[in-house]
Order: C-alpha cells, then sequence, then structure tokens
C-alpha cells in the first residue's frame, strides 16, 4: 500500500517536534526572550502587533519567537489568538492631536506650529552595516539634551481646513456604532471606514508596492507627506453605567496624514484632499503607504477614472490581508491529486482524441 | 450546552469558537438552507489553521457540533491523509468528540474535494471545504457584478465557457469544481469535488452544508435538492468512469487514485476512498 | 424648416418627424418616448433640455462636435447612465416602460434582449478570449438556449449575415481585422432580434475602405430587420448613408432637428450650417 502521502498522525508530530528544535538552535547559545524581542526589536513587534490587529506587545514578541522570526507567520499566531478575544465595546476615537509626540516632520512647510521634530529615524543615516554591533558593546548614549516638547501641535490638515483649503471628511453620528469588518463579511462597495480597517491590517509590502505604483503613474494622485506623527496617546473608553469617559492606557501610534491634489468638479471647488495612514508603533513606511492606498481608492467618490491597480477597491481590499493571502497560498501544498488524477484522465483522453483524428 | 468544565482544551471554549460565533454561523447555515445555492456572506473568523486548509468547513463543523456527535474528515477520500489528521485532531482537542473512519457512523463528514463512495443517509451531514465559492469568478472577477448576475439569474455567461470547451476539446472539460443549477435557480460551485461525484448531490437525502472561510460565504443544499450540473442538451453531462479496477479490493464503480509505484513509471490504481476500500477488503475475507 | 421634435407628444407627432414612409399599424405608434432628458458633469458638458420620440424601423442620427454630448446623451438613452431629470420610456407591446423606474433586472433583460449596443471599439463589446461562435451565441445562451449544435447554426448563419467566412467561426476575435471585429459585434448584438440598436461611432476606429463596407452592411440590415436605430457620429458622409433623421447638438443640448436631408442641405442654425459647410468645402 502506498503510504507517502499518507504520514498521518507521527510524521505529523515529528515535523512539529523537529520545528521546535530548530526554532531553538544551539543549546550552547542562551535562549532568546520574549522581554528581548520585545525591546530590542521592536520595530518588527509594531508591525506583528499592527497586521496582527492586536495592541499586545508581550504576545506580539512571543508569536515573533515562536514563528523564529517569520513575520507572516507571527502575523497569523497573533491573529487566530485575537480571534478568540470576546470583544467589550468600541474606544473613543483616539484624538491625535493630543499625541505626546516623539517624532512629527512635515513636508509640506518649513516652519509648522508646534516645530518638526526628527526622533528617532533611519532616515539620514548611512546604510553602512555597523560592524561594532557583531560584539556586545558599551550601551549608546542618549542624546545630550533631549529636545524641548512642542507643546500645541495642531495637526496640519487642521491649518489647511480652516482655510476651506481641504476637503471635510464626514464625521461618524455620535451613536452610530463603527463598523468591524472582523464581526461582519464585508459587501461591494465598501465604506471608507471599513477600507481603513482592512488597510491597517493589510500587509505592509502589498501596500508599500500599491502606493509606489500610484508614485510611478499608475492611478498617480500627487501626494505631499503634509504630516507624519508618531507617540503616544491615550485610549479612552466610555463606561456606559458611569456616563463619562476613562483613559484605559496608552498605546504608540504612527500616523500619516497625505496632502493630495483634486482638480474640483461641478460641485466642488479645486481643493486638497486627504489620504491617511495609521499604525501601531513606530511603522510609518505601512503609515504613508497606507495613506497613498487609501487616497486612490477615493477616486470614485472623487468622480476621477479608477482603472490603475491601487484605484480598483475589490482588488485592493481582496488581495491585501497577508494571512489570508499565505494561507490560500500554502494551501497548494495540500493534496490535491482526486483533481489532478481527473485532469490527468481528461488530458490523456484529449491526446488519444487528437491521436485518432 | 456544553461548559468550560468539559472543554478538553483549557482556554478555549467546547469546540473553539465562542458562543456568538457559533450563532453567527448557524444563523447564516439557516439562510442557506432556506435559499438553496445562495452564498451566503458571514463574518468568519480567523482559525488557528491556515486560510485554504478548510477554515471555512471548520467553522461549519464548529458550529454545528455537539458532545454527541460522531465526526468524520476526508481529505481526496482518505481518512489518513495529513490534513484531515489535522482537522480531526483539532476537533478531537477542542471539543473531545468521538471520531470515526466509517462513513455509516459518521453524523458529521467533513471534506476536501470527495463525497463518500458509501450512499449517504438522513440526518447525516455533509461539510464541504470550499477554496472558491463563486462559479463565476474566473469568468468575471468583480463580486459587484457577479452578484448582480446572480440576483438576475444571467448565467449566459457560464454556458459560453462550456461551449468553448466543446469547441476546443469536442466536449466539456471541466473535470472538477464542475458548476450545478440548484433547485432550478442558483448556479452553485460544489467545491472542487470531481464531477463524477457530480451526480452524489442530486437529490442527497443527506444535509449538504458549504464553507468558505477565506472568502466568508456558506451555502447549502438541503437534502433532497434538485441538482442538475449545466450541459448542453446535446453533449448532455457525463462522468469519466474509471479506466482500471482498485487494486486492493477490486472495485470498478469507485473514483481511484493513480500511483506510479516504480522508477519505470508502472501504474497502480487504489480506492481515493479508504474507508470504502477497506470496508470491501473486509467483505471479501469475511465471505471466504 | 426647422422641426422641433422637443414638443412631439406620443401619438400626436406631425407628419413631419417621422421617416417619410408609409405609416400603418404598429409602425406609426412611438418605440422611445424622451421627456426633457438632463444629465450634466458641468455647465454645458453632458446633455439637457433632450426631448424626442423615436418609431419602429426609423435611423436617428445624434451629430455634433466631441464634447457636445452626443455620447452622454446615448449613455443616458440607453439605461447605462441614469439622467439627473427627464424619462426615458420604452414600449414593450402594449406597455411603456419607464427605463430608470423600472428594476435593473428588467432593465438588463432589455439591454440583451430588445435591445443591442455596438461599441465603438469593438473590444468594449465583445468577449476577445473566447470564439467568435461563442461571441454571437452568448445572447442566446443567456435566454437558455442549451442546444450546442442549434447555436452553431445559428452563429454560422449570422457570419453569413454580417459576411464573415464560416470558417472563423471557432477563431477568437484577436485573429481578425478592426472590421470583422466591428462586423462580429453587429451579429453579436442582432442575433437576438433587437428592435432597437445604439451606435456609438461604429465605423470611428477603421481606415475609409473598411468604413463604406461596414456602412453597406449596416444600411442593408436595417432595413432586413427593420430596425430602429440611435446612431453617434461626428461624421456627417455617415449621417447621411443611414439616418433618416439628424440631430444636431452643441453644448448640451439639441440645437437643430429633422429629417436628414432637410438639415444637410438646408440647415437653419447657424452652428448646423458651419458643420455642413465646413465638411463640404473638405
Amino acid at each position: 500500500m502506498y503510504v507517502a502521502v499518507k504520514g498521518g498522525e507521527q510524521a505529523i508530530r515529528n515535523a512539529h517536534c523537529l520545528l521546535a528544535h530548530k526554532r531553538r538552535g544551539n543549546t550552547a547559545r542562551p535562549e532568546l526572550s520574549v522581554t528581548q524581542i520585545r525591546e530590542q526589536m521592536f520595530l518588527g513587534v509594531a508591525r506583528v502587533m499592527c497586521e496582527g490587529a492586536l495592541h499586545d506587545a508581550e504576545l506580539a514578541a512571543l508569536a515573533l519567537k515562536q514563528a523564529a522570526g517569520d513575520t507572516v507567520e507571527a502575523i497569523f499566531l497573533l491573529r487566530a489568538y485575537r480571534a478568540t478575544l470576546p470583544r467589550f465595546c468600541a474606544s473613543r476615537p483616539l484624538d491625535t492631536g493630543a499625541m505626546r509626540i516623539e517624532r512629527r516632520i512635515s513636508a509640506t512647510y518649513k516652519d509648522i506650529p508646534g516645530g518638526q521634530q526628527l526622533g528617532a529615524t533611519f532616515d539620514y543615516t548611512h546604510r553602512l552595516l555597523d560592524f561594532a554591533l557583531l560584539a556586545e558593546q558599551e550601551a549608546p548614549k542618549p542624546p545630550e539634551s533631549a529636545p524641548a516638547r512642542a507643546d500645541a501641535c495642531p495637526h496640519i490638515m487642521a491649518l489647511l481646513a480652516r482655510e476651506g483649503l481641504v476637503g471635510e471628511e464626514r464625521a461618524r453620528a455620535e451613536n452610530e456604532p463603527p463598523p468591524d469588518i472582523t464581526r461582519e463579511p464585508l459587501a461591494f462597495p465598501a465604506s471608507r471606514a471599513e477600507r481603513l480597517q482592512i488597510l491597517a491590517r493589510g500587509d505592509e509590502g502589498f501596500l508599500l508596492a500599491l502606493g509606489y505604483s500610484t508614485q510611478r503613474g499608475y492611478g498617480r494622485n500627487h501626494p505631499f507627506a503634509g504630516e507624519i506623527r508618531v507617540g503616544k496617546v491615550d485610549v479612552w473608553l466610555e463606561a456606559e453605567e458611569l456616563g463619562f469617559c476613562v483613559p484605559i492606557g496608552e498605546i504608540e501610534i504612527s500616523e500619516c496624514e497625505m496632502v493630495n491634489q483634486f482638480t474640483g468638479s461641478r460641485e466642488v471647488p479645486p481643493q486638497f484632499t486627504r489620504g491617511y495612514g495609521l499604525a501601531f508603533g513606530s511603522a510609518e513606511r505601512k503609515a504613508m503607504a497606507m495613506a497613498l492606498v487609501d487616497r486612490a481608492l477615493l477616486a470614485r467618490e472623487y468622480g476621477e477614472e479608477a482603472s490603475a491597480p491601487a484605484q480598483r477597491e475589490e482588488f485592493v481590499l481582496a488581495h491585501c490581508d497577508s494571512v489570508e493571502a499565505s494561507g490560500f497560498l500554502s494551501h497548494l501544498k495540500l493534496p490535491h491529486y482526486v483533481d489532478f488524477q481527473s485532469e490527468l484522465g481528461l488530458v490523456r483522453k484529449l491526446r488519444r482524441d487528437r491521436s485518432r483524428r | 450546552m456544553a461548559n468550560m468544565s468539559e472543554t478538553p482544551q483549557p482556554g478555549y471554549n467546547f469546540a473553539y469558537l465562542d458562543e456568538g460565533s457559533k450563532r453567527m454561523i448557524r444563523r447564516g447555515l439557516l439562510k442557506a438552507v432556506a435559499i438553496p445555492g445562495f452564498q451566503v456572506p458571514f463574518g468568519g473568523r480567523e482559525m488557528p489553521l491556515p486560510y485554504g486548509w478548510g477554515t471555512g468547513g471548520i467553522q461549519v463543523t464548529a458550529s454545528l457540533i455537539t458532545p454527541e456527535d460522531v465526526l468524520k474528515v476526508i481529505d481526496q477520500g482518505a481518512d489518513d491523509t495529513t490534513n484531515a489528521v489535522s482537522i480531526r485532531q483539532f476537533f478531537e482537542r477542542v471539543a473531545g468528540i468521538a471520531s470515526t473512519t466509517r462513513t455509516r457512523e459518521a453524523t458529521i463528514v467533513q471534506t476536501r474535494h470527495r463525497i463518500p463512495e458509501t450512499p449517504l443517509e438522513p440526518g447525516q451531514i455533509m461539510v464541504f471545504q470550499v477554496p472558491i465559492p463563486e462559479p463565476l469568478r474566473f469568468i468575471e472577477p468583480s463580486e459587484t457584478e457577479t452578484a448582480t448576475l446572480h440576483a438576475l439569474s444571467d448565467y449566459g455567461v457560464m454556458h459560453v465557457k462550456l461551449y468553448e470547451d466543446i469547441v476546443r476539446h469536442g466536449h466539456i472539460a471541466t473535470c472538477y469544481a464542475y458548476p450545478v443549477e440548484v433547485n432550478g435557480r442558483y448556479v452553485m460551485d460544489p467545491s472542487p469535488i470531481p464531477r463524477f461525484d457530480n451526480p452524489r448531490l442530486h437529490m442527497s437525502p443527506a444535509l449538504m452544508l458549504f464553507g468558505a472561510g477565506r472568502e466568508r460565504r456558506l451555502y447549502a443544499l438541503p437534502p433532497h435538492t434538485e441538482v442538475v450540473s449545466l450541459d448542453f442538451e446535446d453533449y448532455p453531462f457525463e462522468i469519466q468512469r474509471p479506466e482500471a479496477a482498485c487494486a486492493i479490493c477490486g472495485s470498478t464503480e469507485s473514483y481511484l487514485d493513480e500511483l506510479i509505484v516504480d522508477d519505470a513509471g508502472t501504474r497502480r490504481h487504489v480506492c481515493s476512498d479508504t474507508d470504502y476500500c477497506q470496508a470491501r477488503v473486509k467483505a471479501r475475507e469475511a465471505a471466504a | 424648416m426647422n422641426v422641433r421634435l422637443r414638443d412631439a407628444q406620443p401619438g400626436a407627432a406631425s407628419q413631419l418627424e417621422v421617416p417619410a414612409r408609409a405609416l400603418s399599424g404598429e409602425k406609426a405608434r412611438p418605440l422611445l418616448q424622451v421627456d426633457d432628458v438632463c444629465r450634466l458633469f458641468g455647465p454645458e458638458q453632458g446633455c439637457q433640455e433632450v426631448s424626442f420620440t423615436l418609431y419602429p424601423g426609423e435611423v436617428l442620427g445624434l451629430v455634433g462636435e466631441s464634447g457636445s454630448g452626443k455620447s452622454t446623451l446615448l449613455s443616458t438613452l440607453s439605461g447605462r447612465l441614469p439622467p439627473d431629470r427627464g424619462r426615458v420610456r420604452y414600449r414593450d407591446g402594449a406597455d411603456w416602460l419607464d427605463l430608470y423606474a423600472a428594476g435593473e433586472g428588467r432593465r438588463r433583460a432589455l439591454l440583451r434582449t430588445q435591445w443591442g449596443f455596438v461599441e465603438q471599439n469593438p473590444r468594449d463589446g465583445l468577449r476577445m478570449s473566447v470564439s467568435a461562435g461563442a461571441n454571437i451565441g452568448e445572447r442566446l445562451m443567456a435566454q437558455g438556449a442549451r442546444h450546442y449544435g442549434r447555436l452553431r447554426q445559428c452563429a454560422l448563419e449570422w457570419l453569413r449575415h454580417v459576411e464573415i467566412d464560416a470558417a472563423r467561426i471557432d477563431d477568437t476575435p484577436e485573429t481578425f481585422s478592426g472590421g470583422m471585429r466591428q462586423r462580429l459585434q453587429i451579429a453579436r448584438n442582432l442575433v437576438s432580434g433587437p428592435r432597437l440598436v445604439f451606435m456609438d461611432e461604429p465605423t470611428g476606429g477603421l481606415d475609409v475602405s473598411v468604413q463604406a463596407r461596414i456602412l453597406d452592411l449596416l444600411r442593408n440590415l436595417v432595413r432586413e430587420f427593420d430596425l430602429s436605430v440611435i446612431l453617434v457620429t461626428h461624421d456627417l458622409a455617415v449621417a447621411r448613408l443611414l439616418a433618416d433623421r439628424l440631430m444636431v447638438m452643441r453644448r448640451s443640448r439639441i440645437v437643430e432637428s429633422g429629417l436628414t436631408d432637410q438639415i444637410l442641405d438646408d440647415p437653419q442654425h447657424p452652428y448646423t450650417q458651419l458643420l455642413v459647410s465646413s465638411i463640404l468645402q473638405v
């Protein structure tokens, strides 16, 4: 009897055992701790939290450890865990205007109220391998004088809006609950809130490539980085029985607002429009790419021709999730021999038919 | 109702999903049964198995299963393929239910790509894992457009594809996921079962449920539903007859897997339905 | 004489508004009734204040320069673009169907049975990757035709009507010339026996010699199958050859309408005069 594909229970057990063994590696070396990952690989942790759609640095670091550094696998682990959690309520909208800013830049104005603040960034580093990091070394010192904390940092977009230069966003009614793409099936056309939720969980590489494609002319929308801000914000809950809001903690987020051109239409005079990106942790590449794609997906609302890949809602939303995509890709590894058998039979029959002709 | 203390896997509800999610899925299934062949969107949850590996079927099973149920899981017709083993273990772990390989003993049969050879009986439930629920997907990629086509029963384009098959190959060359018309109304993808299995959908006494996890769709065939495989009057639907007999049980009626048994490419055929095959061998031994 | 068709009422049309043919019974009853249709994208962009009546067997030409609103009007008339205001009604037997008040199902059914639409670019109106036979058969299959042999017979008949070699039935339009594609698109539309066909610059992208053949074919098919046609063209020569009646559009409005010969030989509106003289000078 043919047994190779009928590996069964023992084969699965052995595979998992081998994986755990390889993950741990050489036991003569100290084991990587979850705390180390959380604190020293925090950008990787941020990505796992963001696309895993769960703000929990401890669990995201655990997922990265368990996945041996495979980001997509770690995101999947965190998502699967997230799906089992009860949902109590929705928080109040985050007030990013009240962010405790660590980094804030604008590419549209030389000077802005509250000032520009570089924060911790790879920008302007020369990408030279630092061989000193090969050896353990003395901890780098923090900068001598911490930059002065800007007091008021109004959103650049708010300044443009005050002049009527940027379109108003439709605010959700006070008692209208936000949609939840993890609970309700998506129907097309999707609302902007649903689109942003999907993009926020979307694969960074996919969004980066799509955003890039708009810059190269496939759905060009003339973006300027109006503002990028990274820092901590409070999360507030409205406790129904109390009748007032309480803060339940703070999270670090990256927010990007792109200023995009819009030529106006019959009803609307020329003005700027907004592409919006938001990500957990310090993740401005994700936030910027998301903002580009968000704006591209607004093409229909602004009556623009929507023909480029980044502008096609169904295409973008149906394919931007790495958990869905990697799952469906990996299912090709499952046995397909019943279907292949029927194709095999067909091809043989067709070849026979042809040779008879 | 099962409670947490009976749950074999600590920290998770009976059958993994929380009761609210199960209710949501069952509501979707009720709607699906009420409108045979119609794809019901549902708020699919992320499962701890990858999308594409049966998350739709697993959610359907999880929403229905009770501690009294007996579960059979097959992949490619076999109980001992790795993915079937993995899913069966999942339910043993999170629901502590009994499982079987015998089609007759099962109350729920979750399947990927096959319908068992042993005829199903009233009261049994088949749960199909579905990768792409939309039969029109590869003709019309837009969800908005396919939804409209279904709503208006505008299925001409489906026959365009079958017409092209005949033009190119002399007969309809779709060998699996062969589209069917359900109850004279909706065109449905029967999941990638070989078309050999299509006749088993028609007027089946068992309830047939289909779950697509990644695409978040449920659909159903209630017992005794008319299921017609699409065809032309002068090119009627027909199934591929096996070209050999099973090397183990000798069956000439069942769907066969082809095996290459040596370096010279020698081929042998065995039943894809392992339970059916073993039962025939046992019956023969008993008779001898 | 300048005939103002927007004043026309169903059943109360004056003799001048209809082609100079004997009117009797079915033919005397309007097929399409358009009342004050308006669809604007900007000031004078799109169409507005359009009213007219179309009779069975009549070919109505919509002429005007590009940007005058012809294509917008055609989309609105053909059920593809809801007007901001106004009504488009189609007579289906004894009933009048209000196009945009009817459900999408009814409208789509109409579009694929009693109506046809010939696109300027045949790529937009054909399935380029399926055979000519399937292209022709699609409408019939959508209506429930389930006999492969008869579908092929019908496809062969239509290939003959549009003068395409029967041997090409299993070839895809990708392998066809521009003129053949356009003829195939016409066959694909006419196979369901439509009463009303919309055409958007049907000879627009073709060489002059190919154009002549298509025009000749269209003229014969219109007569043979007694089609009503609404034809958008910027080419007055095409209009003269095919249309019984013309409506001249400029900056979203109909500025003049009447019998084709009348408009082309004795234009009243200054814009029409300019249009006609500019052609004649060429």
